[in-house]
């Protein structure tokens, strides 16, 4: 039984890396399905709110933590998969092939973007996908005619299958939709990380010069990492557009680019668990600050900038406390507890 | 022609806005190899606290004093308190930590003055010179800016060139290991390194605030600009971040003037793009060695 343990906590239990992702997005997709049957239609919103965040998350976290690449950017290709998902609908398209078109939008604009970044190191990769963050929802304001300007644009909400009944909620339909997206990506980084690819990242990012001279080609390898984070960022854009249905140059400021940063790593950066964690931070947090705020009686002006106050104690707490994030946070807890097990 | 020199006159004043930001960036970046995004909430807070100053005593040096004073003061505090902890933590960590203090600012300003911008005071007239009978978009306020920056990055320089804490400093930036066993005392230099990066900032935002207006919110484009400079630049150059944010000033004041101001944004990721693609450590890189 111990031996059994032990080779389940290494990883070697004698079965492929496709056999153990498929079991975790079997096992993750049967969790969600029974959370989204047990949720109100407010939480399911949340549920499809944590959902999308989760897909940019996940490869904004598999870029800067297996190859070592900063964005700053990501919101933009978020930006680009919801428009896409706007015009594409717009002109009579169905949901998922224009989601599907959303995020090959991504990975078709990250490949330049990616070799761009190829180049870059740190604080410059930084400065220019920050400048990426900022330059593209212009874009919107300088083709009012197709992207909307300001007010942005606007579809109908996705109709809810008639075989799932009547009683079936739009809440419940969108959760299910951006829960689905969530799981492709999970399913796909999962196979990612533990493949040959995910290691040379890992090598790269580790020892650049060393890597080289074990042939690795480190330049197309980041490039390749930089486009599967950005399509899954368009992937996320997509889902945001399929559940609010609304698209403004506003909604994906640089404020969004920066978030997706901090939810990263906060949540714990590289790990698939860490995005998950920090995409239930950039849903509740918020939530529930606002929700205390509101619960005092205090002055407008105290009341309504109280949640960003607390928002921001908050990760200089976390950061103080776990400097690798919440699940760096909770491993370090884990293994504390179980080696004074042992000794004892 | 006049469309011509307007152009660049206003480029030039906001280059030089841009250059105390980058420099403020560029000296944190120097000593502690963070990137501090809370800047902008930083050089906004000292303004307001310039701007109650002047309310109060009626008095725009007094005011500007208390800019200093106070970005002094909060940036070794910032630097003691909150980036200390997290100096040896994960590059990231430490990134974050600004991101909340930005966040906290600026809601803390929020809460004490409200979002309605206020108007600040010009040190002098903003109403442009006449020039062989044309009217320029160059006022006495614009000389006053330009002077005052070109003021304190000199006096940075000769700081940091010829005086001994000016070594030190360059020490604990260069090899801090190497720095301590000679002697020199690194935190307190990494103390001091942030704290004249928040009066450099300060003094970007008593100046620019006129023009921008006094909210929480309304530097934070300076901020971004001031950033892009600094990395076009070079990070690790100060003369750079002054020539870098000289370019984009230049280089935005052509661009809203001839093309629109929709591009703008566009137009700094274009030509941080280009410049990137050929130096892709800025025009200044000061080594070629890039740690692996």
């Amino acid at each position: 039984m111990s031996s059994l343990a032990a080779a389940v906590r290494t990883g070697h239990v004698g079965t492929s890396t496709l056999a153990r992702s498929l079991g975790l997005v079997f096992g993750v997709a049967l969790l969600l399905l029974l959370l989204s049957n047990w949720l109100g239609s407010y939480h399911e919103l949340q549920l499809a709110d944590g959902a999308y965040y989760f897909a940019a998350l996940a490869g904004l976290s598999v870029l800067i933590g297996l190859s070592g690449q900063i964005s700053l950017g990501h919101g933009a290709f978020m930006a680009v998969g919801a428009y896409a998902v706007m015009v594409l609908v717009g002109h009579g398209w169905a949901l998922l092939p224009a989601i599907c078109a959303a995020a090959a939008v991504c990975v078709v604009i990250g490949v330049p973007v990616g070799a761009a970044a190829s180049r870059l190191r740190g604080p410059y990769l930084a400065g220019a996908t920050l400048a990426f963050a900022v330059g593209l929802p212009a874009l919107a304001d300088r083709f009012p005619a197709t992207l909307g300007g300001e007010n942005g644009l606007t579809i109908n909400p996705p109709a809810v299958p008639a075989w799932l009944g009547a009683n079936f909620s739009l809440e419940e339909w969108q959760a299910w939709i951006a829960c689905a997206g969530a799981l492709v990506v999970l399913f796909v980084l999962y196979n990612l990380v533990h493949s040959g690819i995910g290691r040379s990242l890992r090598a790269g990012r580790d020892d650049e010069i060393a890597a080289s001279l074990c042939g690795l080609n480190v330049a197309r390898q980041q490039t390749a990492a930089f486009t599967i984070s950005a399509g899954c960022a368009g992937l996320g854009g997509g889902l945001y557009a399929a559940v609010l249905n609304l698209a403004t140059p506003s909604a994906f400021s640089v404020t969004l680019s920066l978030s997706l940063l901090t939810g990263v790593v906060v949540g714990g950066l590289g790990s698939l668990a860490g995005a998950a964690w920090g995409a239930a931070l950039l849903v509740l947090l918020p939530t529930w600050t606002t929700s205390l705020a509101g619960s005092l009686s205090l002055n407008t002006n105290v009341q309504g900038n109280l949640p960003f106050a607390i928002y921001g104690v908050v990760l200089i707490a976390v950061m103080l406390a776990w400097p690798t994030g919440i699940h760096g946070g909770l491993r370090a807890a884990a293994r504390f507890v179980s080696t004074r097990r042992r000794r004892r | 022609m006049t469309n011509f020199i307007d152009l660049t006159l206003s480029g030039v004043t906001s280059g030089a806005v841009y250059a105390a930001v980058a420099l403020a960036l560029v000296l944190i970046w120097r000593a502690t190899r963070i990137i501090n995004f809370a800047q902008g909430a930083m050089l906004m807070l000292t303004t307001y606290i310039a701007s109650a100053v002047i309310t109060s005593t009626g008095s725009y040096v007094i005011g500007f004093g208390a800019a200093l004073a106070s970005g002094l003061l909060l940036g070794a505090l910032v630097e003691r308190v909150l980036i200390r902890p997290v100096e040896n933590a994960p590059e990231l960590t430490a990134v974050i930590v600004a991101l909340g203090l930005y966040t906290v600012l600026i809601s803390l300003a929020g809460m004490v003055w409200g979002a309605t911008p206020r108007a600040f005071p010009p040190a002098f007239s903003i109403r442009g010179y006449d020039i062989g009978g044309t009217h320029v978009l160059f006022a006495p306020n614009d000389t006053f800016i330009v002077l005052v920056v070109v003021a304190i990055a000199g006096i940075l320089a000769l700081l940091f060139r010829f005086t001994s804490l000016g070594l030190q400093l360059r020490a604990a930036a260069f090899n801090s290991e190497v720095a301590q066993l000679l002697g020199v005392r690194v935190g307190r230099m990494f103390t001091v390194g942030w704290a004249l990066a928040a009066l450099t900032g300060a003094v970007a935002g008593v100046l620019v605030a006129p023009s921008v207006f006094l909210a929480p919110n309304n530097f934070d484009p300076i901020m971004i600009s001031g950033f892009v400079a600094a990395v076009l630049g070079g990070l690790d150059s100060p003369p750079g971040a002054v020539v870098g944010a000289m370019l984009l000033g230049l280089a935005l004041s052509y661009v809203g003037g001839y093309a629109g101001t929709a591009l703008v944004p566009i137009a700094a990721l274009v030509v941080l793009v280009v410049v990137l693609m050929v130096r892709p450590t800025g025009l200044f890189p000061t080594t070629s060695e890039r740690r692996v």
